[in-house]
Order: C-alpha cells, then structure tokens, then sequence
C-alpha cells in the first residue's frame, strides 16, 4: 500500500475519531437536557432473585420422595430470563421426572408476565424439549399463578397449572394452599400419559419465616391421577393416589 | 470532650480502644462526640438579636465512617464527621461560598433543598452539573434571596439514606414577623444498618418484605367478632380482589428502622433547653430517605409560622403531620419549669423518635405509647364510594377507632371544622361512614387511560383532601394542622391568569415496585418537561396511587390552590395524599433545568423523576 494512500486513511480514521469524540460530548440526553456523558440521574435498576419454593422430602405409604422445585429470575421491570427447575424421586433412586425451563418473560399487564421458551425434561427414561408458552403472575384474590402450555418435539401438547396462596396466621407462620394440575391434549402411551385431566396435587404447607429469605415447613401433599393417566398407571401396577407427609425448606435470595 | 470524634472505617483495632475510651465517659459522652454542634443540648442557633450578616464560607467533606447511631455501630456517610451533617447558616441579601470535597470512592454531591439558585449550582448530577468526581471539590456560589429553614442532602444514588442531610438556615436581612428567644432545629430522620442497596433490592423482590404488620388470622377473629363475620370477610375479600393491603402504609418500616431526631435515636433524647416563659423556636426538618411523622408535644401548643421556609399567618395546632422533605417551624411557649416530650412518631407507627424540651439537662417526660395502627380506606384506593356495598369496608377503618383517643379531653377540633355532626360513638356502627363524612369532596373522575402496565391502579374517584389531617390523624381529639389552613402572610405577587395547565398523575406497580409519572419511569420517557418561561401555570396533580407521595420541584416555588384567595401558601415540597387531585399554581422565573420528583428515596431511585427545563 503506499503511502499517500495510508495517510489518507490514517486521517480519515483520526476525523472519525475526533467527529465521534466531539458528537458524543454534545449529544444531549432528551430525558434531562443535559450532556449524555453526565451520566443518568436515575439508571434503569437491573435486579434477580432465585425462589427456592420447595426443597422437600416426602413420606408416604409405599414411596419416600425427594423434591425439588424452584426459579429465579434477572432483567428489568419488562423483561426478564427466567430459569424453572423442578424434579422428583424417589429418595435413593434416579428422578423419576426432572425439567429444566429456560424462558424470556415480559411483562403484558401490571400482574402479568407472559413467558416464552424452552423446557428439556431429563429424567430416568425421558429426554425431551419441549417449546414453552406461560403466563405467571397474581390473580384478583391473591391467588399466585403459574402456568404453561408445552409442546414437545413430538407435536404432543400439555398444560400445567399452578396455584399458590399464603394465609397468614402470624406475621411469620403461614398456611400455604397450593395446587398444581397437569393435562394433555393428546394420549401418549410411553409416558403413560392420557388426554385429558391427567394429574392433580394438592398441597397444604405450613412454615415459619424466621427471616423472609429463609423458612422450614412441614405439611401434606395429596397426588392423585385420573382418567387414561390412571389406567396407565393402574396397568403398570402403581399407585393413582398416595398422601404423603413432607418437610422442607422454602428460601429466596 | 472529645469534638466531633469519629472512628475511622477499617481499623479494627483502634475502633475497640476507642469504644472503651467512649464507655468510660458514658453515654452522655459518647453522643455527644459524635453529634453535630446543634444537635447538642446547649448548641442552640445563634440568638436572634445576637446574629451580624455577613457572606458565608463554609467546607463540607463527605466521607464514609463507621460511627456510633442509634444505639449501634453503623456504616454511614457523614459530612464533616457527623450524621446529620453541620448546620449551614445563610445570610439573606450575602454570598453564600460552599465548598464540597467527595472522600468517596464514588461520585457525589448536593443539593440545596428549597433554594433559589442558578441552576448550575442546584446539585442534581447528571441534570444540572456531572457531580463531584472522588477527592473533588464542587465550589458553589450565589447570592441567597430568601430566608427560613430548609435542608440539603446528596442527590447521587441512595447516598441520603446513608446519613448525606443537614439543616440550612437562611437568616433574614429584615426582622421576621414573629420573636421568639430559642432556637432550635429539629431534623428528623429514619436510619438503617442495612446497605440501602439492599433494601432497594428487597423492595424490588418483595414489596411488603418490611411490612410486619400484615392482617393475620388473628386479627380476622378480633376484626369478626367486633364487625360480623360476613362484614371481616368481605372487606377482606375486597382488599385480596384488588391485590393489594390496607396496612401497606410504608414501603420502609421500623422493622428495619430506627428513626432519630437530631441524629438520636430515643434514648439518645436530643434536648433542647429553655427557661419557663421564654419563646422557643423550632425549625422541624423532615430529612427522613421513606418516613412520614406525626410530631406532637403532648402540654404544649404550637404555633405554626412557617412551611418550608415561608410565613404563613401563624396556627396554632397540637400535632401535624410532616412528609419527607417538608420543613415546618413551630413557636411553642413553655411556661412550667418542667420537660415537655417532643414525640415524632413515624406514620404507620411501627416506630417513633423523641426528644426532650426541659429547663435543665437530664430530664425527660413521659414519653407517649404508640397509638394504633393507621389503615388504607377506600377513599384511599380511590374506589367510588357512592355505588359501592357499604358492607364491603366495613371494618376497614376499625384500627383508627376513636374510643381510645377520647380521654385527652375536649371534643374534637377538626371534627368542628368539617361541618359533621359528632357520630355517636356509643353505636356499634360502621366507622366508614364516619371516614366518608371526614374524607374531602370528590372533585373528578379518571379518565379512560390508566397508565399502562407500569401502573396498577388508578383513582377512579379523586377527592380533594386539602382539608384532612393525614393518615392516622384522621379522628384524634386534638387539633392537627391541615395543608387548607396554610396563608400565606403576603398577598400574591403574580396575580396573572394561568397560561397553561399541566397535569401528572402519581403512579406506580407496587408488585413490582415501580414508581414513576404518569405510568412512565424516567427510564421509559422521552422527553423532558418544557414549562414556558415567564409565564403563570397550574400544575395539577392526581395520585394513582395508595399513597402519599411528597412531591418537591427545584429551582421554584409552588403555590398551592388551597382555597386561601389570594394567599396561597408557598411550597417546595408538596405532600399528595391517596387519591387526591390537587392543583399548584407556579411562576415560571427560573430558567435551567430542574429536578421535579417524588422525594421517598427509593421512589425516586425507581423512576419517579422528571426534569423540567425553563428555556428563557
């Protein structure tokens, strides 16, 4: 290359440069009025929080159960990446079923965040993605939901839905209601899973917030399976329904 | 003694030897060292007639220090080694030449809270100077033109909650309308031992995490028993439909603060000395990050003569009501050789701070019992209350009950002022219509937009509250200043018409503690706000929201249309109640760019923040 033309470029860089410098020290934030390089008065926050909802041991009749089940979230006030991981067991064994959720979420309305993502379920004998459309927020009531409607690489959709609610005996020891129902549009026989309701579990927690971040519980925890869910199940000589007493742990950060 | 002693951060050895050598002067001792001169018993303000004009040059250095507050070792930011900071005393008609060195590791400043000034010197970075870069000094220089009481603190982050306040006193070139032989401030505050980041963080994860005060089971058995199982249960129903509380009356409680007075917590009690038959002023500064209070000294009347830093005719009151920000100065006149209590008790009473008027030092007053836990109303919600199942609130109001407060005497002042026959209070009857009665008139109705998502809920109903004593207030025996009986001393000086009408509306998600204008943080708008220069316009504002939000304009006096003719009272900072609409009439004198903002810190922080630009 010769010279004239290195020169050239080595001042055309240099007036890049400088224009660039000199824009951006005149360049008025219209929020303010004042120079961009000032800084923001009041910077949009960015935050996260990680709910350990349930980390629990379960005991019921014919099974001792481990469960996990939480999420956590980063972003602003309007968009956020959620992360949800769930996964039960039986205490000793493999999880009988683990997912993990990997969702962008915005918020629609002023209780609302609507999600979109993916799920991979990875336990014992399943490996699958599926694509995730939720909705979580608060209902009129008080009542927290979480819910989502999945379909897997196969085309078989489902829905899963999840109440919450806290009743507040003392300003620490809260009754927690909580109910979780799961359907499928479609029968799918290898995971034993029929159209329809499939699934139902109600649980009734009780736990003491020796800080808002951190409180144990014990309580109750009812499953039961219905329809061809449960002729599945019947068929493969388990339980449609077991009680199970639990103890756990609920914490955030 | 020890002056201004402060133990350096970081130096653990050295800060053990140091609390040894304060526990053997006792605690007398150990406040004292830490406390600015005012703040001490006798560092009272220069007596009256004693004071000479002259130009001030004063040094402010911003550092951040452990010291001893509020009964425990706390990390804070102080200026010239003290939380609060030193007084600043102003002459009107003189320079005023200050000079503030940043020893942070980040950037700082200030403002000066009330004043009129250049722009340039008003202290908001990033509006009005880029702040003050770490190890600088910020000089600032202007001619003071006004007199009275009023404050500054840092404008960067949440620097404030840290300890960044401190009185400001402007001396007046001519005699004030009113004598008086004391003269103290009081500044209060609220402090915690937590990183205010951290609070925020909390906030913005859960937003009643301070709240402890939650209706329980219990309560629902207490509340059904005295109203009716259908009638507890109902009211509770209407609150969980609207997802929200009526016992969410602070966002930041005494769960995690100790609020002070002077920089004392209440067993520090800050005394301020008189002899029986003197006139004592004091100047009350609300310099509080998220704390409204309710101050009163229980024996003593007192006389209302200035709100933030401009006369008003004089009122005479026993309690008022005073929002962040706010300054209000009171003339009492102790005649008995005995200490009064100056009670503060912060506004959803889970905490208070006190201290003492007495003829000597060491002594103290009973210190008053903190009165029951105020309640949101419907009117708060700006639910119409008209059309609505009066079934549906009916306990809403139990925790403001009267019974408890009729002992302390002659029957209620403000009740007379409101035009209501008394209710009878024997009856078992309802307490919201009582509330209905007291709640000021409804004056419109939201329109159709409602903010977007950025806001959860709107005044359907908006009243004008002018007249009402203020949260908790609203039914004690005793007389309470409201914002209606403020007059100016002066007529108005711009009798023109008004030009222009703005109208913003306070709003915010508490789910997700948004706070903003219009439901628009500051991050989300896309302009600033033009008010046309040398023009008279009324600015109207409506609070969505649940509650008060004190609303502070720099650079300008606001005049509020408070039905006072042509005396309307100035101020800097005004307190919009729950659902209220209220209007401020301003003349537009002051070119620059000015902060206009909520001034509950972690509301401002979230993007309940504007700036209007005056263009000549």
């Amino acid at each position: 290359m010769n010279q004239i033309t290195q020169k050239i470029i080595i001042i055309f860089g240099l007036l890049f440069w400088v224009s660039g410098v000199v824009a951006q020290n005149t360049a008025i934030d219209p929020r303010t009025g004042a120079p961009l390089d000032w800084g923001d008065p009041m910077p949009e926050m960015l935050n996260f929080m990680v709910l350990i909802d349930r980390l629990e041991l379960g005991s019921a009749a014919d099974e001792d159960t481990n469960t996990y089940d939480l999420q956590g979230w980063y972003g602003g006030d309007y968009h956020r990446m959620w992360i949800k991981a769930e996964g039960e067991g039986e205490r000793g064994e493999e999880l009988e079923d683990a997912e993990v959720q990997l969702l962008y979420g915005r918020m629609m309305a002023p209780f609302w965040d609507a999600q979109l993502g993916l799920r991979h379920e990875y336990a014992a004998d399943t490996s699958r993605t599926s694509l995730v459309l939720g909705l979580q927020g608060v209902v009129p009531y008080d009542f927290e939901l979480d819910t989502a409607l999945f379909v897997s690489e196969d085309g078989n959709a489902s829905i899963r839905a999840e109440f919450e609610y806290e009743w507040l005996l003392t300003q620490r020891l809260i009754l927690q209601p909580r109910l979780e129902l799961s359907a499928a549009f479609d029968d799918v026989p290898d995971d034993g899973v029929g159209s329809g309701l499939n699934s139902t579990e109600l649980g009734l927690r009780l736990r003491y917030e020796f800080k808002r971040e951190f409180a144990p519980y014990i309580g109750v925890s009812h499953s039961r399976t219905y329809g061809g869910t449960a002729n599945f199940a019947r068929a493969a000589g388990k339980e449609t329904s077991s009680t199970a007493l639990v103890l756990g742990i609920r914490a955030w950060f | 003694m020890i002056e201004n002693q402060v133990i350096p951060k970081d130096t653990g050895w050295s800060r053990r030897s140091l609390l040894r050598s304060f526990a053997a002067l006792g605690s007398l001792g150990i406040f004292q060292a830490l406390l600015p001169s005012y703040a001490r018993a006798i560092g009272a303000l220069t007596a009256p007639t004693m004071r000479a004009s002259r130009d001030t040059l004063m040094d402010i250095a911003i550092r951040e220090q452990s010291l001893e507050i509020a009964g425990g070792i706390g990390k804070a930011i102080t200026l010239n080694n003290s939380v609060p900071g030193p007084i600043v005393e102003l002459y009107e008609g003189q320079e005023a030449h200050l000079r503030v060195t940043n020893h942070l590791g980040e950037e700082s400043s200030i403002h000066w809270h009330g004043l009129l000034l250049p722009f340039e010197m008003d202290g908001v970075p990033g509006v009005t100077f880029p702040g003050i870069a770490p190890g600088e000094t910020y000089e600032v220089r202007f001619p003071v033109r006004q007199y009275g009481t009023y404050w500054y603190h840092s404008h960067s982050g949440l620097q404030e909650q840290s300890g960044v306040y401190g009185p400001l006193v402007i001396h007046p070139k001519a005699p004030e309308p009113f004598t008086y032989e004391r003269d103290y401030v009081v500044m209060l505050s609220d402090w915690t031992f937590e990183d205010p980041h951290h609070v925020a963080e909390r906030l913005k994860k859960m937003s009643d995490y301070y709240n402890y005060r939650q209706q329980t089971l219990g309560d629902f058995v207490a509340d059904a028993r005295k109203n009716g199982f259908v009638a507890t249960l109902k009211d509770r129903l209407a609150w969980s439909r609207m997802r929200m509380m009526p016992t969410d009356i602070a966002d930041v409680t005494g769960a995690t603060y100790s609020y002070l007075m002077n920089g004392l917590h209440p067993a520090g009690n800050w005394t301020g000395i008189f002899q029986p038959g003197e006139r004592v002023r004091l100047r009350f500064i609300n310099a509080a990050a998220m704390s409204y209070f309710n101050v009163r000294i229980p024996g003593l009347a007192m006389r209302v003569v200035q709100a933030d830093g401009q006369n008003i005719e004089p009122v005479e009151i026993d309690e008022f009501q005073i929002g962040v920000a706010e300054t209000f100065d009171v003339i009492v006149e102790p005649q008995a050789d005995m200490a009064y209590t100056l009670m503060a008790e912060s506004m959803d009473r889970t905490g208070y701070t006190r201290g003492t008027l007495a003829p000597r030092l060491g002594m103290q007053a009973p210190v008053p019992e903190l009165r029951e836990l105020p309640m949101r109303s419907m009117v708060d919600m700006g639910m119409d209350m008209s059309s609505m199942d009066m079934g549906n609130m009916s306990d809403s109001m139990e925790s403001t009950a009267m019974p408890a407060q009729m002992d302390m005497g002659s029957m209620d002042h403000s009740m007379h002022q409101m035009d209501m026959p008394m209710p009878d209070m024997a009856a078992d009857q309802p307490m919201d219509h009582m509330m209905m009665a007291s709640a000021g008139p409804v004056v419109a109705n939201h329109g159709a937009d409602h903010h977007g998502r950025g806001n959860n809920s709107v005044a359907e109903v908006q009243r004008d509250r002018l007249a009402e004593p203020g949260t908790g207030l609203e039914n004690v025996s005793h007389r309470v200043l409201t914002y209606a009986q403020l007059r100016n001393l002066v007529p108005m000086r711009d009798k023109r018409p008004v030009s222009r009408t703005f109208e913003l509306h306070l709003t915010g998600n508490m789910e997700r503690y948004m706070w903003s204008f219009d439901g628009e943080k500051f991050s989300e708008v896309k302009d600033r706000i033009h008010f046309p220069y040398g023009e008279r316009i009324r600015l109207i504002l409506v609070n969505d929201t649940m509650m008060e939000h004190p609303i502070h304009l720099h650079g300008m006096f606001m005049e509020l249309e408070n039905g006072q003719g042509d005396h309307l009272p100035y101020k800097h900072t005004i307190s919009v109640k729950p659902s209220e609409r209220l209007s401020l009439l301003i003349t537009v004198d002051e070119p620059g760019r000015w902060a206009f903002h909520c001034h509950l810190l972690y509301h401002m922080e979230m993007g309940m923040f504007r700036v209007v630009e005056v263009t000549p």
